[in-house]
């Protein structure tokens, strides 16, 4: 069935489309030449997608980036790519490290600098079962203990060293499994992740002892944002900017919970990760808890505190894995005069 | 009608009511009883479904654990090179179609190979529990097939000491698994699930459930801490039932949720019941019941309904027709009822007395038609009787030689008295006064009788003892009723004053002398008139001076009667007299009369009132 009044007005309607077009085209090119294009910027979080990184994820969709004038490529993480490698490579501009990675590694003679703390407190835990006898750290003598390796080590052997006792370590995989079927008396669990796997397995958080190492005079400040010293150096405004937009994407998690969450799940589907809801609510939640610790200022988000690099840096030295605690102003970069602008 | 509507309301309610508790109480206990048979049933069945699933689960498991674990014996106790151990290898996984992937992994270094598996589950479990174990699920590599790998540790004796070599492990794909525990079919949206030991979903009909959440994921999600605590129950490996409803992940609906655990490798088995669905059965037989119920109690309110009908119907019909009758109306037709029981009774009772009161109607109608015929005659005999009786005072108005006044009140009925007076001549003047017996018109026709033979026998010659026996004679002669007069008969000289007279029975009347003397005329009583033939009646003579009377009168006077019972009495009328003789005739009988009256007051008058006043007054010359 024709109707050519039909026609004529599809045609209409074509040459419509078409004006809309060059209009719009026409405006873009206008916004393109008033504005300097958008800084390109390649970002390697430290681990695959999950809501570790909901700040930066939501900074990207959230399109804060981009309203801080920069294109930025989120790679994507995991255990066989390590940020700090893809930083040192300069296959990443931008990276999230911990504090003690990047002091080893500063002192190991890369040229990284922190440009924002975001972790403030750590989130890494040793976890016993109370069934196995274990309520205080020294009922851990002699006891099987999993351990992560690297850098998880260095907080546990510095607490088990203050309590005097000697633990059986068992090398830890990224599951929990072993610890969730008796394998081992206590677990190495990062608050945000794998305690709350354990909880999600069946076991009861009154079930448990829970040793913080940030309780016990460790508190290692985790995740923070690092650029090399040379990329610092050629554009300190884009570092910045970047600090400030990923600072800003980690408010917006905060304020929007469920909404950060969807984003992070769309992410691990795509990297084909387990994806779980309640999971990543869990660990937005306690992400809010190491970044914004309790009785600190929002304003104050992603400073690293002297005292806290001091006492890293005491630590690594002790534990023999540096000779010398770099200088902390060579070490840290503070972005609170760009933060005006 | 109200009435009606009231006992056919009540009946219906009543029976509804009762019938309804009734069937309620066997509706509720027939529900729960049949509910926990239902239930009982399903679990039953769920049971075996249950433990067959479970089995074919072992089997699977089982079978597959046979083979590493021949393996690892075979590692411990003989010597492999690596080309021998790669065609085992290879051995298991061709001809064992659920195995996937085999692997020998060594401890560091024991062969010239090294490949960072130590800190895998399947390697570091095992080594470190020194048993064999089942891994959690995971995707194997690129395929995005869900795998579960079995491992078997095995050990050598080096240096007298029993030293871990390696580990055995073969991966299955859990497909297989995935279709037994899929193949469960509860109804319509049960459905079964399994859990690994950490909780993990390792199949669910929502296939984003598996790996990525755990029951106690859900249960957080749901914030239903009794769900978490069915999940660790499951893992611990117990067998049993949800303590509270279950929602299904597919459906929402409320389920019931029963456990096994899956021994081989400590995952667990779960399977919801919709509740709704599991009563589905009886669900749709209580809705029969239900609804065989409610149509019974309709029928059996209708039937009541109608029982009642027929009963307050034709009570209806009737009260209508008794009000009917009530109102006078005895053509109303009483309903045909046939039935015998009170109903029946009361519309024969009802018709019965329609009939007797029809019947008595129609006698007293009858009855009272004669009698006001009677009275009517009465009346009419009355008035005759009154007509024949002179009234005309003063009845000779051109003679002042006498005068003469009478006075009669009749009762009720047509009674005997009479009076009567005339004159035979110019100088004699006959004066009658009389009762018969009894009342009515045979006393009236015996009175009348009487008062026209004395005026047709009354002449100038004729003595009144002469008159009375003639009289006599001819009442006596056709009076087989025996009936009986008394009458005083008397005839006066108007000229001298001379007073003959006769008393047939008679109240003897009053001499009124001039000087106020009052004397009742006696004499020898003598035989009442007209019971015998021939009697002998007397004629007396007195003598009446100028200014002398006579008072007349008939029992009904001295024998008036008043409430008390007493009678006016002879001496009553004596007094009487005395205080009015002085007055003209008139004025003595309406005087009499008065004081009567005044006696009796309100008491009923039995008889005829009789009086009759006669005064003479002489030719006049005497008196001037």
């Amino acid at each position: 069935m024709t109707d050519p009044k039909r026609r004529d007005y599809s045609g209409r309607k074509v040459w419509a489309r078409a004006l809309l077009f060059l209009v719009l085209v026409l405006a873009m090119s206008a916004v393109a030449q008033g504005q300097p294009a958008l800084k390109k910027i390649t970002f390697i979080p430290q681990w695959s997608p999950q809501a570790q990184f909901a700040g930066y994820y939501a900074a990207y969709e959230k399109g804060i980036y981009a309203r801080h004038g920069l294109n930025v490529k989120i790679l994507r993480g995991g255990a066989h790519r390590p940020s700090s490698e893809l930083l040192e490579k300069g296959e990443a501009d931008v990276a999230t490290i911990w504090l003690s990675t990047a002091l080893q590694k500063r002192s190991g003679g890369v040229r990284l600098v922190n440009a924002a703390q975001v972790v403030q407190r750590s989130s890494l835990m040793l976890v016993a079962k109370k069934s196995r006898g274990i309520r205080r750290p020294e009922d851990l003598e002699g006891k099987k203990v999993g351990l992560w390796g690297d850098d998880f080590r260095i907080q546990p052997t510095a607490f088990f060293k203050k309590y005097g006792v000697t633990v059986k370590v068992v090398p830890q995989s990224y599951s929990v499994n072993l610890f969730l079927r008796d394998g081992v008396d206590a677990a190495s669990a990062m608050w945000y992740n794998e305690y709350h796997t354990m909880l999600n397995a069946g076991i009861n958080a009154d079930e448990l002892t829970s040793f913080f190492y940030s309780d016990y005079g460790l508190n290692f400040p985790e995740d923070g944002i690092y650029v090399m010293e040379e990329t610092l150096k050629k554009d300190p405004k884009a570092v910045c900017a970047f600090v400030n937009a990923s600072l800003e994407g980690w408010r917006w998690a905060f304020d929007h919970p469920e909404e950060a969450i969807d984003i992070i799940l769309k992410y691990m589907v795509e990297a084909n990760v387990p994806a779980n809801k309640v999971h990543q609510r869990w660990m937005l939640e306690r992400m809010k808890d190491v970044i914004i610790p309790s009785g600190s200022d929002r304003a104050a988000m992603g400073v690293l505190k002297k005292e806290d690099y001091e006492r890293v840096g005491k630590e690594l030295k002790e534990g023999g894995l540096i000779a010398d605690v770099p200088g902390m102003d060579a070490f840290a970069f503070t972005c609170a005069g760009y933060v005006q602008k | 009608m109200f009435k009606n509507k009231g006992i056919a309301f009540k009946l219906v309610l009543f029976f509804t009511l009762s019938s309804a508790a009734i069937f309620a109480a066997i509706f509720s206990y027939n529900y729960l009883v049949s509910r926990r048979m239902i239930q009982k049933g399903i679990e039953d069945n769920s049971a075996n479904l249950i433990t067959t699933t479970t089995s074919r689960i072992e089997v699977l498991l089982t079978s597959t654990q046979k083979v590493p674990q021949n393996t690892a014996y075979l590692l411990e106790n003989t010597n492999y090179d690596e080309a021998e151990l790669f065609k085992v290898i290879y051995a298991i996984v061709e001809k064992n179609p659920e195995i996937y992937g085999a692997a020998v992994a060594f401890e560091p270094y024991a062969l010239d190979r090294f490949y960072d598996y130590f800190h895998w589950d399947w390697y570091q479990i095992p080594r470190e529990l020194e048993q064999p174990q089942w891994t959690e699920p995971y995707f194997g590599e690129g395929g995005g097939v869900l795998m579960s790998s079995y491992a078997v540790p095995f050990y050598r004796v080096v240096d007298g000491t029993r030293r871990l070599t390696g580990v055995v492990v073969v991966d299955i794909s859990l497909e297989e698994l995935r279709k037994i525990v899929s193949s469960i079919r509860i109804l319509r949206s049960g459905y079964g699930f399994l859990i690994s030991k950490n909780g993990t979903f390792v199949t669910h009909p929502i296939k984003e459930h598996i790996m990525n959440e755990t029951i106690f994921s859900i249960a957080e999600e749901r914030k239903d801490p009794m769900l978490r605590e069915t999940g660790r129950r499951m893992i611990r490996g117990e067998t049993g039932y949800s303590t509270g409803s279950v929602k299904s992940a597919v459906t929402g609906k409320t389920c019931i949720m029963t456990y096994v655990p899956i021994k081989s490798n400590g995952w667990s088995l779960g399977v919801l019941f919709p509740h709704d669905e599991l009563m589905a059965d009886i669900t749709n037989l209580n809705h029969v019941v239900l609804a065989l119920g409610v149509t019974g109690l309709v029928l059996l309110a209708l039937a009541v309904v109608f029982i009642a009908r027929s009963i307050t119907k034709p009570l209806t019909e009737m009260a209508d027709i008794a009000g009917r009758i009530g109102t006078g109306d005895l053509e109303a037709q009483v309903p045909m009822v046939r039935t015998k029981d009170e109903v029946g009774k009361l519309a024969s009772a009802l018709d019965c007395m329609k009939t007797s009161l029809k019947d008595y109607i129609r006698e007293i109608t009858d009855t009272t038609a004669a009698r006001q015929r009677m009275e009517s005659e009465l009346k009419i005999a009355r008035n005759i009787q009154m007509g024949i009786l002179p009234k005309e005072f003063p009845p000779f108005p051109d003679r002042k030689d006498f005068d003469i006044h009478a006075l009669t009140i009749p009762a009720r009925e047509v009674g005997g008295d009479f009076y009567d007076f005339f004159l035979i001549d110019r100088d004699h003047l006959c004066i009658v006064i009389g009762d018969a017996s009894g009342k009515g018109i045979p006393a009236a026709i015996f009175m009348a009788f009487t008062k026209t033979l004395i005026k047709a026998k009354a002449s100038v010659s004729i003595q009144t003892g002469m008159l009375m026996e003639e009289v006599n004679d001819e009442l006596s002669k056709g009076n087989p009723a025996d009936m009986f007069i008394t009458v005083f008969c008397a005839i006066l000289n108007t000229a001298t004053g001379e007073l003959r007279y006769t008393n047939g029975g008679h109240n003897p009347p009053v001499i009124i002398r001039r000087t106020g003397d009052l004397n009742y005329l006696d004499g020898p009583g003598e035989l009442v008139v007209g019971i015998m033939e021939g009697t002998q009646y007397t004629t007396r003579t007195l003598v009446l001076n100028p200014g002398d009377g006579l008072f007349l009168y008939t029992d009904g006077v001295t024998e008036a009667m008043n409430a008390a019972g007493e009678i006016f009495s002879t001496d009553r009328l004596k007094d009487v007299l005395a205080t009015c003789a002085d007055g003209d005739v008139s004025g003595i009988t309406a005087c009499v009369g008065g004081a009567i009256n005044d006696f009796c007051k309100d008491a009923s008058q039995y008889d005829d009132i009789t009086m009759m006043a006669v005064r003479y007054e002489g030719t006049g010359s005497e008196n001037g």
